[in-house]
């Protein structure tokens, strides 16, 4: 209670104190857009904008693209016989060929369209814990994981949850027919997802034989071989950490989308893949047709900027030309009703 | 150990304090320790909780968050949902438990504080501890000390037993009050025996009533004495001029008055805060829009598929709901994702932001008064906004237009005018010179035009400011009211003086029975005036040796009844008051003395007085009233010095150098429905017992009966006369009194006394009957005179009046003056103007009053809509008094008083009572829907102040009631030129275009999350982390708005003072011109509209640039959100400034820290996050993303493409600025 306080009489002891702050009188700058300011600047980010976009629009018309859809909806594609649910291990071959040499490195995607990796309850289906080798969540996964939880038999799926069971496993080879013979273009899979989710963030549990770690558990039930069989080829591909697993655990952002396969880097196509017929084998596995999805192979190759894009170069452009035409008009106008007042 | 022998009995619905010796008695009564700390510290928890879940606000988060924790509809992990509500009751809880704690800590202080306790084992008293006090024990209270609990006073260091009090920390009116002890227990010995009291104390129930109390003491023999205000201690009193003083316990800790007075901080709620509920309402019916397009999409999503695919996750069950139901479960789904639509933590920044204004208001020095040392005070909290939008004033006139600084004029005495020219002269000098800065036309014929050489009122107000200045050089003691001595100086009247002289010689030898000698003593007797030493003045009185031993022993022979009409009775249910030509009622009751004491007379001779004669110039006068003052002043003027004043004497010294000592025996103080005060004295000389009357004119002239002696005049002359000379006085804008003599009878003292007597003793009704004595001693007066004292306008007032006009306010002024006095200081201050049309309305007949009204609304109407006039309007002013303005406020007239009064430029309003003032308000608020604000400084003022939307209280010469129920306090009128045109038009400025801007920052983010809807099959997935999305509207963007809602400045101080017409802005659109301002953005609707476009707009930008950028490539989720945060980051932030109309070093800071602590922040989020937080898992996303020339390049074109329109704004050919530059020039021009 204040009133207790002692009363000090000093001369003025209420006075404000007489400071640029508390009078709200600092030193102010008011962003006064005179047509002087405003005019050259639009010029100046029209010209900047307009410069970004033809650089970005260039790179992107230099970006070579070749999209294949191998879904088999038409009677004439050569993977319609696999289309059909009930065909099992199914495979189809297509063919396609380049004029110019496609400049490498190629990267090797595969696409899938009106697919919803980002779909509320299929993104929060998986155990982050166990995916990073916790030996507990392979006993008991996370909840989340639910209803890719435990198998029938009360035993975890490892690794639990519907982004894991979803895992795309189609597979594909790749070869250039040269004078009718198949020569098998060597598809490199290292280093195809992010660094840190390889190192960082997923880990296996450190267990060895890996197959150990996954004693009492199950593998997924829409896979066809346990996580530390994924790549017999190569030990380090494995469980949690392998490559096809961890680009497929990164979820699309978009229902239709393109995740990277592997890329063309090495022996003769380190340039590139030169002009020619080449012929795609593909282990038809994944099923879209029944929810109208699509899947595709892409190649590409890349720049600073990504993949091919124009549409930030064309943006870039638009906004920029706005901008000088803006200024422009502007200028008409301060020209026609300013000028002849300051006279 | 203190609770002494005290027996303590409840009976019908009384405490009684009693003497039963054996038990403990007063175990019922609560003790003297308080506690207004809300919480304890075990229930803290709980009790917060409790308390904040009254909140609206927090019960919705609750429920969202118990929302997300049923697991068919959660949008996010259920833990994480419980993030927002537990920051927001953390840092409310933080909030309150700080303050609790700051109560627990001057709670602890206060209870601790030493006090003395009558202990009857020591015999003495002891020091204990205020929380130790109990009801029934005897505190001591020593000079200087604050007085512990609440105290019947029994006995105090002065013989008189008198003992003054300071009730600043009560009521903040720093003037010392008398107290007297009970008197009629007759235990005032030297020492006091408080084992000697054996009497029972009955007292009414605690109130909150700090200017009324009622008890009794029931001696062994049961006689009853009663007691009332004028002798209890109030709690948190300061005890001055005394030794010491005894008190016995009656209220102790939360039953004091002043605890039960110790209300909260007034909450009103504020006309934008009612707006603002209208659009949160929107943003509500904008979300369920938006959640039931989420469900019906996702319902139709669910409908297309053709079978189950891959990513539709079932139940732990393996069961998949229906689309319909599943798109139920997502209505709900939505409302949790998209929750922030409701702008909750608005209401927390609105309170950060009033807070701010606040702050900048009360620390504004033009607001500050060096005279009082005071600064603007807000009291509520809330309502800073509200000093924008104000369309009627309604104004008190005295001590809120003038400065109740009261200067006496002119007199008349026995029917002979002396008009005192010098005083008028007096103010000339170096008038010349001033006049030339003087741009404001003066309207001829202004106040003072009785005489030729009267001063130009501008000249006045150029003297107020030097005089300033002087003053505070001279006194630097500013708490010494009245006794400066520029408002003193008073020069004598050349003839007047004479015929004192004249009279003086003619009656020194007689009986100094002279009616110049009469008028002068009244000028100087009449009156409740403490004379105290300039030097001294808050210093222990010490009374001399040899009065100390005679005056106990006349104490003990003093009668119990003395004067108990307590002078604060002047409170709000008084409404008869009127506040014009009376003096206001007197604190210090003078206590009549003894009838016996006869032979003290001679004893008070100016030797043995304290007040020595040589130190006469001395001397300073603390009046209660102002009038009072100029009135002791004038008569020291002409040598009619008052000495000293105890309770039972009076000293004066005559222009002979004689000192007359008159015994006083009784003093009936002022009361609102008499209107006058009297004095009853025995002169010393004459020995006749001689009453002293002075009051309003009205109230005294029908009370005239005999002649004055030895006059040959007839009385009628005289009276007719003086009225005449009272009315030309009242032309001038003087404040008119009447002073009376009458010599009463021995016989007739006699029988009265025995009246009074009995009247004091009663405790019913006493104070009635108290009044009922004053009136039957009242009669048969002889007019003496009557003196006109002027109040001068306070400084700046026509400016400011004028000013407030400009901005399209209406002023009104209501007031206790006669309407001769009223108009003409309407004129002064420029409330009414020459050109103006005045209609009178004054009338008796209900009749008469709805003519007029109807004949001049026709003739009104005619004029307006006469096309003539289309440009010329008049201008016409109303001048109504307070019976006339009775009826027309009677339900049938209210409607068409009150067209007529809109269509007036300014209203007067004469002799009205308080509740007539507020009625007016109430009435204008509630039929016209406006804005309206009360200004004034008295006690007959609250009532108006507490009707209207914002009340203002001037804290000035009349007490702090005013500023007790006002929402601001300020000290001078002109401050509220710059409280309203300048702070006003900022808050609401500032206000509305954060809380809108708020609105925007909402919507434009949560639409980011709607957009992403569409593409993930209404799912209701966030592509931004949440801990992100709770850090973007916590951390990144909560400070700048406050900040904008704080500082920013669109117009400047200065050019909203030249151009007052910028404050109707502020109001509702009512007028033409309002369309002009419309355009300047600020008109609140469509600005919120126009915000919301605006929003979605930038939302639509920010998500579909992005969208399009990364088309067909492997972003995933959380990488496509973060470009997507960081736009919004940069777009709201950009947006705001472009808002901003002034940046200083602060907005940069704030500014540029938001964005930097954005990158900080979740830069080591996701860099520290590896698995935390599923299923975002920002981890090394942000890193990862900015090491992409993309990145960049999207920010960038994102935002300048979002920004677009509003940059168009900002250039200046465009429609929107052209009002306020062509303002702007023709302000600069000027």
């Amino acid at each position: 209670m204040g009133r207790t306080k002692k009363m000090v009489k000093e001369e003025l002891a209420n006075r404000p104190d007489n400071t640029a702050f508390t009078q709200q009188r600092l030193p102010a700058w008011q962003p006064m857009l005179s047509a002087g300011i405003v005019i050259p600047g639009f010029v100046i980010i029209g010209l900047a904008f307009i410069g970004i976009g033809v650089a970005l629009f260039v790179t992107s018309q230099s970006i070579q693209l070749l999209e294949l859809d191998y879904t088999g909806v038409e009677q004439t594609s050569p993977c319609f016989k696999c289309s059909d649910p009930n065909a099992k291990n199914c495979m189809c071959e297509l063919t396609f060929s380049t004029d110019t040499l496609f400049k490498g490195p190629v990267f090797f995607y595969y696409g899938l369209s009106n697919y919803f990796q980002n779909y509320r309850s299929y993104g929060v289906s998986k155990d982050d814990d166990q995916l990073s080798g916790n030996l507990d969540n392979f006993k008991s996964p996370s909840d989340t994981c639910a209803p890719y939880e435990y198998d029938r038999n009360n035993k975890p799926f490892v690794p639990c949850g519907a982004v894991a069971n979803s895992l795309f496993n189609d597979t594909f080879k790749l070869y250039q027919i040269v004078n009718g013979a198949k020569k098998v273009v060597p598809l490199d899979g290292k280093g195809i997802s992010w660094w840190t989710d390889y190192n960082i963030k997923y880990r296996n549990p450190a267990v060895t034989p890996l197959k150990n770690a996954f004693n009492g558990t199950v593998k997924p039930l829409y896979w066809s071989k346990p996580a530390y069989e994924l790549d017999p080829s190569d030990p380090a591909n494995n469980g949690f950490i392998n490559q096809d697993f961890l680009v497929w655990m990164r979820r699309a952002a978009l229902p239709d989308f393109r995740k990277l396969y592997r890329r063309i880097t090495d022996g003769d196509y380190a340039e590139g893949l030169p002009a020619g017929n080449y012929s795609l084998q593909i282990a038809y596995n994944y099923p879209v047709l029944s929810f109208e999805g699509r899947k595709k192979v892409v190649f590409s190759n890349v720049s600073w900027m990504g993949g091919k894009n124009e549409f930030l170069g064309i943006a870039y452009l638009v906004i920029g030309s706005l901008c000088v035409v803006m200024s422009v008009v502007m200028l008409i106008v301060y020209a026609k009703f300013k000028f002849p007042e300051e006279e | 150990m203190t609770w002494e022998s005290e027996g303590v009995e409840k009976c019908k619905g009384e405490t009684t304090v009693g003497l039963e010796k054996g038990k403990q008695p007063n175990r019922y009564f609560p003790g003297n320790a308080i506690k207004t700390t809300k919480y304890t510290l075990l229930l803290f928890i709980p009790m917060n909780l409790f308390e904040q879940f009254h909140r609206l606000a927090n019960i919705y988060f609750v429920g969202l968050a118990i929302l997300n924790f049923v697991p068919v509809v959660n949008a996010f992990q259920p833990e994480v949902a419980l993030i927002p509500i537990c920051v927001i009751l953390c840092l409310t809880a933080l909030k309150d438990a700080w303050e609790d704690f700051r109560r627990y800590q001057s709670d602890r202080k206060l209870n601790n504080t030493p006090c003395l306790i009558y202990s009857r084992k020591e015999k003495q008293f002891v020091e204990r501890r205020w929380k130790d006090v109990r009801v029934g024990d005897f505190v001591r209270v020593v000079c200087n000390e604050i007085v512990p609990a609440d105290l019947l006073l029994l006995h105090t260091s002065d013989p008189s037993g008198v003992c003054h009090i300071e009730t600043s920390n009560l009521d903040g009116e720093t003037n010392l009050k008398l107290r007297r002890t009970m008197s009629g227990l007759c235990i005032s010995h030297p020492v006091f025996e408080p084992e000697s009291f054996n009497s029972v104390v009955v007292c009414e129930k605690p109130n909150n009533n700090l200017n009324h109390f009622k008890c009794y003491a029931e001696k062994p023999d049961k006689e009853k004495v009663g007691a009332g205000i004028e002798s209890l201690l109030l709690r948190g009193c300061t005890v001055r001029n005394t030794d010491h003083a005894v008190g016995f316990v009656v209220y102790a800790g939360h039953e004091t008055k002043s605890m039960l007075n110790n209300n909260g901080p007034r909450y009103k709620r504020s006309k934008l805060e009612r707006k603002l509920n209208i659009n949160v309402f929107f943003c509500v019916i904008l979300l369920f829009t938006m959640c039931l397009i989420g469900a019906l999409g996702h319902f139709l999503w669910l409908q297309a598929l053709p079978v189950v695919p891959p990513f539709l996750v079932p139940d732990s069950n393996g069961h998949l709901d229906s689309p319909s139901l599943s798109g139920f479960y997502m209505f709900f789904t939505m409302i949790i994702l998209l929750q922030v639509l409701i702008p909750i933590s608005l209401y927390v920044s609105i309170e950060l932001v009033k807070i701010g204004q606040i702050f900048f208001i009360t620390n504004d020095i033009d607001l500050y008064d060096e005279d009082t040392d005071s600064r603007v005070q807000c009291k509520a909290l809330n309502i800073t906004e509200d000093l924008g939008q104000i369309e009627y004033i309604f104004s008190d006139k005295t001590g809120t237009l003038t400065e109740n600084k009261m200067v006496f004029r002119r007199c008349s005495i026995m029917g002979t005018e002396y008009p005192h020219k010098e005083n008028a002269v007096l103010e000339e000098p170096e008038s010349e010179e001033d006049i030339i800065f003087d741009h404001v036309p003066q309207p001829p014929n202004t106040r003072w035009s009785l005489d030729t050489e009267d001063t130009n009122p501008e000249d006045t107000q150029h003297h107020h400011g030097s005089w300033r200045k002087s003053k505070v050089a001279g006194t630097a003691q500013s708490n010494v009211a009245f006794s400066s001595p520029l408002e003193t100086e008073v020069i004598p009247d050349r003839k007047l003086l004479q015929q004192i002289s004249r009279a003086e010689s003619s009656s020194s030898s007689s009986q100094k029975i002279d009616p110049y000698l009469d008028f002068f003593l009244a000028l100087a007797i009449c009156n409740t005036v403490v004379v105290s030493m300039a030097t001294a003045q808050r210093q222990r009185v010490s009374a001399p040796r040899l009065l100390l031993i005679l005056k106990v022993f006349l104490n003990c022979l003093a009668l119990s009844f003395c004067s108990f009409i307590s002078g604060q009775n002047r409170t709000i249910s008084e409404d008869s008051v009127t506040e014009g030509d009376d003096f206001n009622p007197p604190v210090k009751t003078e206590e009549p003395g003894d009838i016996n004491g006869l032979q003290t007379c001679s004893l008070y001779a100016p030797s043995q007085c304290n007040m020595p004669a040589t130190t006469s110039d001395n001397l300073s006068y603390e009046a209660e009233s102002p009038d009072e003052a100029a009135l002791v002043y004038a008569a020291k003027a002409y040598g009619f010095t008052l000495l000293a004043r105890t309770h039972d004497s009076v000293t004066v010294r005559l222009p002979s150098g004689e000192d007359l000592v008159f015994e006083v025996l009784d003093t009936l103080t002022f009361d609102p429905i008499r209107k006058r005060m009297s004095i009853l004295v025995r002169h010393p000389i004459t020995k006749k017992f001689v009453l002293y009357t002075k009051g309003a004119d009205y109230a005294i002239m029908e009370l005239l009966g005999t002649p004055y002696a030895g006059m040959c005049r007839h009385q009628k002359n005289i009276a007719a006369d003086t009225q005449h000379h009272l009315d030309c006085y009242a032309k001038e804008g003087l404040r008119t009194l009447c002073f009376t003599k009458k010599i009463v009878s021995d016989k007739m003292y006699e029988s009265w006394l025995v009246n009074r007597r009995r009247a004091l003793a009663a405790i019913d009704n006493r104070e009635e009957l108290v009044m009922d004595t004053a009136v039957q001693l009242e009669t048969n007066l002889s007019l003496l005179g009557a003196t006109g004292i002027e109040d001068r306008l306070q400084e700046s007032v026509p400016d400011t009046i004028v000013a407030l006009r400009e901005a399209g306010i209406q002023v009104w002024v209501l007031t206790g003056d006669k309407p001769e006095t009223a108009v003409n200081i309407g004129y002064a201050c420029r409330l009414l103007e020459d050109e103006d049309l005045v209609i009178n309305m004054s009338t008796v007949f209900q009749l008469t009053c709805t003519s007029i009204l109807d004949c001049t609304l026709e003739e009104v109407r005619r004029y307006s809509e006469d096309p003539r006039n289309v440009d010329t309007t008049q201008d016409i002013s109303l001048v109504i008094d307070g019976r006339t303005l009775t009826m027309a406020l009677s339900s049938d007239l209210q409607d068409r008083f009150v067209d007529l009064a809109k269509r007036c430029r300014s209203v007067l309003c004469c002799r009205v009572t308080p509740l007539q003032k507020s009625r007016v308000v109430k009435v204008v608020r509630e039929k016209l829907k406006v804005m309206t604000l009360a200004v004034g400084d008295g006690a007959n003022d609250v009532n108006m102040i507490q009707a209207a939307d914002i009340g203002i209280g001037i804290s000035g010469q009349e007490g702090m009631q005013a500023v007790m129920a006002s929402d601001f306090a300020i000290s001078r009128f002109r401050h509220l030129k710059k409280l309203l045109l300048v702070h006003g038009h900022w808050c609401y400025t500032r206000l509305a275009n954060m809380i809108i801007y708020f609105f925007y920052k909402n919507v434009a983010y949560v639409n980011l999350l709607f957009w992403y809807q569409f593409f993930c099959g209404f799912s209701g997935t966030a592509m931004i982390d949440y801990w992100l999305m709770i850090f973007f509207n916590l951390f990144f963007t909560s400070v700048p708005p406050i900040m904008f809602g704080i500082m920013d400045n669109d117009v400047s101080a200065e050019m909203l003072l030249g151009v007052p017409e910028l404050y109707r802005m502020g109001q509702g659109c009512n007028s033409i011109s309002c369309y002009i301002f419309t355009h300047l953005g600020l008109f609140w609707f469509s600005t919120f509209w126009v915000s919301m476009l605006d929003a979605f707009y930038q939302s639509l930008v920010c998500f579909f640039i992005p969208y399009l950028a990364y088309q067909d490539s492997d972003i995933d989720v959380f990488t496509f959100g973060t470009p997507l945060n960081t736009i919004s980051l940069f777009t709201i932030l950009l947006h705001l400034s472009i808002e901003i109309k002034a940046w200083t070093v602060i907005h940069w800071v704030i500014i540029l820290g938001s964005v930097v602590l954005y990158f900080i922040v979740t830069l080591a989020y996701s860099g520290l996050c590896i698995t935390c937080n599923p299923p975002s898992n920002p981890y090394w996303i942000l890193q990862s993303q900015m090491a992409d020339p993309m990145f960049y390049l999207i920010c960038i074109l994102t935002t300048v493409v979002a920004l677009l329109p509003r940059y168009h704004k900002c250039y200046p050919p465009c429609p929107f600025n052209v009002p306020l530059s062509v303002l702007q020039s023709s302000f600069f021009m000027n």
